[in-house]
């Protein structure tokens, strides 16, 4: 079971996720204080480690819109949260899965803060409000990159073999 | 079944005969471009080659761009410390397309790779940057990855796990009025497909306006698929873009015409008449929020901006000349104007262009990225509008989410600058 402590809606955009200016700290270990920056009150409780790994972050349509900046992925994945949307933007679920940042495609999902959710493979059952949201599952390809544990040691390995 | 245009090109860049929707390939990479976000590059590309034993090596120098754009000058002492880390990387990799800080060689990506010949039809572009959709402009195959992604692409020259995307064929007719021109058009069309409407999908320009229409704005077109969340937008090479290569990129190689056959399958296809289209504006806080002018007319904008990737080339600041000249900028109203590169700025200097600017109490700056992502110059203050040339108008876009952003065309940003509100540049008998 798994707690929802932030929920969004349609279109989130990178520019919200990590503000621009805050673009010139690259390095991934650095990024995680910015995280949505412009949320005062979210961003604090995650600078405070009052999210625990795990956490569920719910997203509507397009999450991650318009830039490609990686740090929105990174700056996320300092917190290990499964991110569960009813649609990524393509770029933003790309780094989300070279980062190993939890993504979980959930066209029905509703959910808000304090909901409890099963994550399941095929499957969001929320635990509040008793309904069942079918996943639909990540494509193939990627599965390779997630099950070698990000792209960095996917193409490591890709480099050793070749 | 035929293929589309960006079927044909992966197909050739994957070595296979040909390739359907949803087939996954792993393509050659012609051009791979970075700006400052090289220094996030360099930094993975690096752990990858860590506990390998093996030196990290550009799979082809040749074949990688880097371009300082997004900051510049530097304004903190952090981004001026990441890009001498992106200047020592590029001499120890021997980079030669690396264009720095400079008034000669300098400017936008999104404008030094076409203006540099470094695009060509048929080709696969990759970018750490989501306007990479410009490229498609000349025929390229030309989309936005991450930088962790790139990595990859810097050591191995292919991108891993690419989709076959489907195409949604975009036909455009009629001729466009006065002041009304591409931005207007991708302004409308976002507004129709929404931001999402054409995710995961390619948007493939065709018709009779398309067909007259220059590099610039096919340049316009292509860089904003990515609002309506396409992977990529394409205009298959023509006379123009042949015209455009050689005349202007100075390319001597010859070139390859790569065209959709007949019986291409398509998503959807997608008409629009541009004849009776208006100027278009995208409303705060997202790009799809897309109103005809006529809806806010009158709106009071404390900064307009002239510029970016999408709309600080020549032809933008030509009509926008055009408008200020014996003009003034609004009390209250600033004009930032940005030319989007160095090759640009002295051509508007030669055309007399920078000097109506100026005359008119315009601020003209260095060319980059600039105020567009909130990260350098001209940022807002609290509660102000911006109405602005460039291509995002999410919250917090330009530096500031207690602020609000409007989208719009060169001749309305113009316009809208003498009156200090949103006015029709056809109002008024101009």
């Amino acid at each position: 079971m798994a707690t929802v402590v932030y929920a969004v809606g349609d279109d989130v955009s990178t520019d919200v996720i990590y503000p621009g200016r805050y673009m010139a700290t690259v390095l991934p270990a650095e990024t995680p204080q910015f995280a949505f920056a412009d949320d005062a009150a979210f961003n604090a409780r995650l600078t405070a480690k009052q999210v625990p790994p795990g956490s569920v972050i719910v997203g509507g349509k397009n999450f991650g819109c318009g830039s490609s900046r990686e740090q929105a992925a990174s700056c996320l994945r300092g917190y290990d949260p499964v991110i569960v949307a009813r649609g990524f933007a393509r770029i933003f679920i790309q780094n989300a899965i070279n980062l190993g940042l939890r993504v979980v495609i959930c066209p029905t999902i509703e959910a808000n803060e304090g909901d409890e959710l099963e994550i399941g493979a095929t499957e969001v059952v929320n635990r509040t409000t008793g309904r069942r949201h079918a996943v639909v599952p990540l494509p193939k390809a990627r599965q390779a990159v997630i099950d070698a544990g990000g792209l960095i040691p996917f193409t490591r390995r890709r480099i050793l073999a070749g | 079944m035929g293929m589309t245009v960006v079927q044909k090109i992966l197909a050739r860049a994957s070595g296979v005969p040909s390739v359907s929707v949803g087939d996954v390939v792993e393509p050659r990479v012609d051009l791979a471009m970075s700006h400052e976000n090289g220094a996030l590059v360099i930094n993975q590309f690096l752990e990858i080659y860590e506990g390998t034993g093996k030196t990290p090596q550009l799979w082809d120098p040749a074949r990688v761009a880097i371009v300082l754009d997004h900051r510049v000058p530097a304004e903190s002492p952090k981004t001026a410390t990441n890009q001498n880390r992106v200047r020592e990387f590029v001499a120890a990799h021997r980079i030669q397309r690396f264009h720095d800080i400079r008034g000669d060689v300098g400017g936008i990506c999104h404008q030094i790779l076409p203006e540099n010949g470094y695009v060509r039809p048929g080709a696969v572009v990759v970018g750490t940057d989501s306007h990479t959709t410009s490229h498609g402009a000349l025929g390229a195959f030309a989309f936005g990855i991450g930088a962790t992604e790139m990595a990859s692409v810097w050591a191995l020259g292919t991108v891993l796990n690419v989709e076959v995307p489907a195409t949604i064929k975009v036909v455009v007719k009629g001729r466009f009025k006065k002041h009304v021109g591409a931005k207007d058009l991708i302004l409308h069309l976002i507004g129709r497909l929404t931001a999402e409407g054409a995710n995961y999908k390619v948007l493939e320009f065709h018709g009779e306006t398309i067909k007259r229409m220059s590099t610039s704005g096919r340049l316009v077109l292509c860089n904003m698929a990515v609002e309506a969340g396409a992977t990529a937008g394409i205009v298959p090479a023509d006379a123009e873009t042949e015209r455009y290569l050689c005349e202007e990129a100075r390319v001597t190689a010859p070139l390859t015409r790569i065209t959709p056959d007949a019986d291409a399958e398509y998503d959807s296809v997608v008409e629009v008449n541009v004849g009776k289209l208006t100027s278009q504006i995208a409303c705060p806080h997202t790009v799809d929020n897309v109103k005809p002018i006529a809806e806010v007319v009158g709106r009071t904008v404390n900064q307009v901006v002239i510029g970016s990737c999408t709309n600080g080339r020549l032809d933008d600041l030509a009509v926008a000349a055009k408008i200020l000249k014996g003009k003034k900028v609004a009390a209250n109203t600033r004009m930032l104007i940005f030319p989007a590169s160095g090759k640009i700025f002295r051509d508007a200097l030669a055309k007399g262009y920078v000097a109506t600017f100026m005359d008119a109490g315009a601020v003209v700056m260095n060319s980059g990225c600039g105020p567009c992502l909130g990260v350098h110059e001209g940022a807002l203050g609290d509660g102000e509008v911006a109405l602005s040339t460039t291509n995002r108008n999410f919250k917090g876009r330009m530096g500031n989410p207690k602020s609000e952003v409007y989208l719009c065309s060169p001749a309305v940003a113009a316009a809208s600058a003498v009156t200090g509100a949103i006015t029709d540049p056809r109002a008024g008998g101009r």
